[in-house]
């Protein structure tokens, strides 16, 4: 039969294209388990109560992250005390107040341009504006302000994105019934488009966690415990440096062992995040069905 | 009698899980006429187009037993290539979905996916594609501008021409003009008219009188049932179902 | 004010009007900080790294390929230096886009639906892995291979200097894993915003899946796969990190096996002891980047409203 239904040649391109794409995707999927095997395989010998626990020193003979994970958790905090309102805050603007215009795009752009401009720039500003210019020097308050800046769009963004989702019914709703709009605001847009912002906000930790290149300059390397309770609170004026700085320290030194420690803890918290992050996700989408 | 049949469908049942869409369907479509598939929403007539040229093979979950067979040739038998399908049995769909793409390489999709390089092959391919649907004229002198610039009543004929381009046997056609003015409307109707001197017409509409004015035969589908089928003329006369009579007449769907 | 007296509800909307205005002010200062900052980087980039080219010269900077900084006689020629970080976002680019976006269709269009299911948090995941994790496992894998590979190839070689594999191949491969996600991830959601009816349309024409796939759908997906393309040039070319050991240590013309410095990593590595003018040129290469992302930016934004008008 000439004209047959029946299979006549089978077409070499796609299944040399075929052939691509299953490549393709094993090599992205490959790639994530070999890294995160050799990760694990390397590093987790080097993890245990001392090396969380203590900092490292020399007079005691410890070796330790303890002062890092510390330095850590200073700049996450102090970063989303001042980036979260001022994030929401802007996405509010841009979704509630503002009409359509020039000062609009101009802040719609430099949101987008933040959110593009390397980590190493805003080190390089950090150290001159924050360190000289503020005379912070390298302390974590340096270093927080400048990471700020940088996940500032994240929260932005985020906090926009889920205000989109609330339902404009809800705002004339509110208004409707005579709620002035800062009152309406408060009451029925920010809980509405919480998971929102706090999935932005569990990404700006994970930002936070991963960043190294803007906090060299800024937050600088310092390793050790404070002293005296005193000393939590100047810590803040002080030189500390983030479990991903010391990564990067103890790398450059040859200090593998304690690299790929650090390198564990990080994923940890890297797929915790990831976690997060997708259940919010999940959570708030079934929320938004009922 | 029909005078040649061109698809004769066999008990044809169709389950989308475990909803029941096509029940027992046999009906036999006549060759270079127009056969209008009439009936309320969800009675199964745009799902039966689909299994025409398997466009229902995308469906998760579809499940299609009986045969459904084309100048004799079982389309559901194993080893069917369906992209050969689809090049004999062409499709308009209800919303014109014209590629973002110039006119032109919107026609020459088809010829190119079958290795046709040649320029001026295509350019005839085109030009007659488009004369064929009647848009020639129109679109001729801007063949190289964006296809989604035309007006809705345009796409659709230039997606009629599209189909067209590939030569096909036959053309299914899910409720062409149902987006469309009753300008453009009548437009393809008058070029469906024309298209059946070459071409097997298998068209799914709301429109009674649409159905009327272009259609030799119609069925009509009731809740995933072929209640009646025939010629046009006798159907909209002298139904012989009760069912039929009342859809017809406006008293249901 | 006569009437405020007598009428309580008068005078509680006046307060709420307080409020009301406050918030407003207040939302809108917020918004002002996005302004502020990139104004204030601007300006900083400009005022730290005009300064060099101004004593320096600016052909002795960007057009001199001898970069001596530290010499008797310093010379602070960076043109090896834009070169390899135009050469090796390319190098990356050329690598990683395909793999990308092959992927972004296997995930969106070829994989059963678990299958993508638990491929896409993987992508997710390689995108969160701090850069500096990546720069180790370059450290540790990548650069002792490339060494044997330059043993084994430069063997005869009179004028070859080793390097220990941190070469530009090296930093490349990393920078490559390192945009993997964003093209992935972009391109994906651009390839599912392709309407239905448009493979329902070439289907119907008697085209096959593959052909779908790449005469339809990544053309009507084209801008969203641009944009993921720049965004990956973006990242690639602000890398540092992740590639400041990987690449070597030496400033060379960017060829596979030498020894190489990128705009970034000539700053992360020299920063922290350079002094003078030597730290004035470094802000000039801060400002090349700069220069440089905000380029990228533009077009992106060019890009993204173009899109816009099409639909």
């Amino acid at each position: 039969m000439p004209n047959s239904l029946i299979k006549k040649k089978s077409r070499i391109q796609d299944t040399v294209l075929y052939i691509c794409i299953y490549f393709s995707a094993a090599i992205s999927v490959l790639l994530l388990i070999g890294i995160i095997g050799y990760v694990l395989v390397k590093g987790i010998g080097s993890i245990n109560l001392e090396f969380l626990t203590k900092a490292t020193s020399a007079i005691d003979g410890t070796t330790g992250i303890a002062g890092n994970i510390i330095n850590t958790l200073y700049i996450i905090v102090i970063t989303l005390l001042i980036a979260t309102p001022i994030g929401v805050g802007s996405a509010i603007f841009l979704n509630e107040y503002a009409k359509p215009g020039r000062f609009v795009r101009i802040v719609e752009f430099t949101t987008e341009t933040l959110a593009g401009i390397p980590s190493i720039i805003f080190g390089l500003f950090g150290m001159v504006f924050f360190g000289n210019t503020l005379k912070l020097g390298y302390s974590i308050l340096s270093g927080a302000f400048t990471l700020t800046l940088m996940i500032l769009p994240l929260i932005t963004r985020n906090t926009q994105e889920a205000l989109k989702t609330v339902p404009n019914s809800y705002r004339s709703g509110a208004l409707g019934i005579g709620a002035t709009k800062w009152y309406m605001i408060r009451t029925i847009l920010l809980p509405s488009a919480m998971p929102g912002i706090i999935t932005g906000i569990i990404l700006a930790v994970g930002r936070i966690v991963g960043e190294s290149a803007a906090l060299l300059f800024t937050a600088g390397s310092g390793y050790i415990l404070p002293k005296t309770p005193i000393g939590y609170f100047t810590k803040i004026f002080e030189s500390g440096g983030t479990m991903t700085i010391q990564l990067y320290l103890s790398m450059s030194k040859g200090q593998y062992s304690i690299a790929f420690g650090i390198a564990v803890v990080l994923l940890v918290i890297v797929v915790g995040i990831n976690f997060l992050t997708k259940f919010l996700a999940k959570k708030f989408d079934t929320g938004r069905r009922d | 009698m029909m005078k040649n049949v061109k698809i004769k469908t066999r008990n044809l049942d169709l389950y989308y899980g475990e909803n029941h869409a096509l029940k027992d369907i046999n009906i036999d479509i006549e060759e270079k006429a127009i056969t209008a598939l009439i009936g309320p929403s969800g009675c199964g007539k745009s799902t039966y187009l689909k299994t025409l040229n398997r466009m229902n093979d995308f469906v998760n979950g579809v499940k299609i037993t009986g045969e459904i067979t084309l100048d004799g040739e079982n389309i559901y038998a194993p080893g069917v290539d369906t992209t050969l399908l689809r090049k004999k049995v062409g499709m308009v769909f209800q919303q014109p979905n014209p590629f973002p793409m110039s006119i032109y390489d919107n026609i020459a999709y088809g010829p190119r996916l079958e290795g046709i390089r040649s320029r001026l092959r295509l350019d005839e391919i085109v030009e007659t594609s488009l004369k064929q649907a009647a848009i020639w004229d129109e679109v001729k002198d801007r063949l190289k501008k964006s296809a989604l610039g035309l007006s809705g009543g345009q796409q659709q004929r230039l997606c009629i021409a599209r189909a067209l381009a590939v030569q096909p046997e036959v053309l299914l056609m899910d409720e062409p003009t149902s987006a469309l003015d009753p300008v453009s409307t009548l437009k393809i109707e008058e070029l469906a008219d024309e298209l059946k001197k070459e071409y097997t017409i298998i068209i799914v509409t709301h429109n009674m009188q649409q159905a009327a004015r272009i259609s030799d035969r119609t069925a009509f589908f009731l809740l995933g049932e072929v209640i009646e089928d025939g010629k046009t003329e006798q159907m909209f006369s002298v139904p012989k179902d009760k069912r039929t009579e009342d859809y017809i007449t406006g008293r249901f769907g | 004010m006569k009437a405020n007296t007598n009428s309580s509800v008068m005078r509680s909307s006046q307060t709420k009007v307080v409020v009301e205005n406050t918030a407003q002010i207040i939302f809108t200062i917020c918004a002002v900080v996005a302004i502020l900052a990139v104004f204030s980087i601007t300006l900083y980039m400009f005022l730290k790294g005009v300064p060099a080219f101004a004593d320096v010269g600016v052909a002795e900077i960007l057009f001199n390929p001898v970069w001596e900084p530290t010499a008797q006689n310093p010379s602070f020629g960076i043109l090896y230096i834009i070169l390899t970080s135009i050469v090796g976002t390319a190098m990356a680019i050329i690598l990683g886009v395909p793999i990308g976006v092959l992927t972004a269709v296997f995930l969106s269009e070829v994989a059963p639906k678990k299958l993508a299911a638990a491929v896409r948090p993987a992508v997710d995941l390689l995108a969160g892995i701090p850069s500096v994790i990546y720069g180790l496992l370059g450290l540790m894998i990548l650069n002792p291979f490339m060494y044997k590979l330059e043993q084994i190839i430069f063997e005869n070689s009179p004028t070859h200097q080793f390097t220990g594999g941190a070469n530009l191949i090296s930093a490349v491969l990393v920078l490559v894993i390192m945009i993997l996600p964003t093209v992935i991830n972009i391109s994906q959601s651009a390839l599912q915003a392709v309407p239905k009816s448009l493979k329902d349309a070439s289907f119907g024409l008697g085209a096959s899946h593959i052909q779908t796939i790449f005469k339809v759908q990544m053309p009507a997906a084209r801008s969203g796969i641009v944009t993921a393309i720049v965004l990956g040039i973006g990242r690639a070319i602000g890398e540092a990190m992740a590639i400041s050991l990987v690449s070597g240590s030496s400033v060379n013309p960017p060829f596979p096996f030498n020894s190489v410095r990128f705009l970034t990593t000539a700053i992360v590595s020299e920063m922290g002891y350079a002094a003078d003018t030597h730290r004035m040129v470094l802000f000039s290469i801060g400002l090349v980047l700069f220069v440089f992302i905000m380029v990228i930016n533009i077009v992106l934004t060019k890009i993204l409203k173009g899109e816009k008008h099409d639909a």
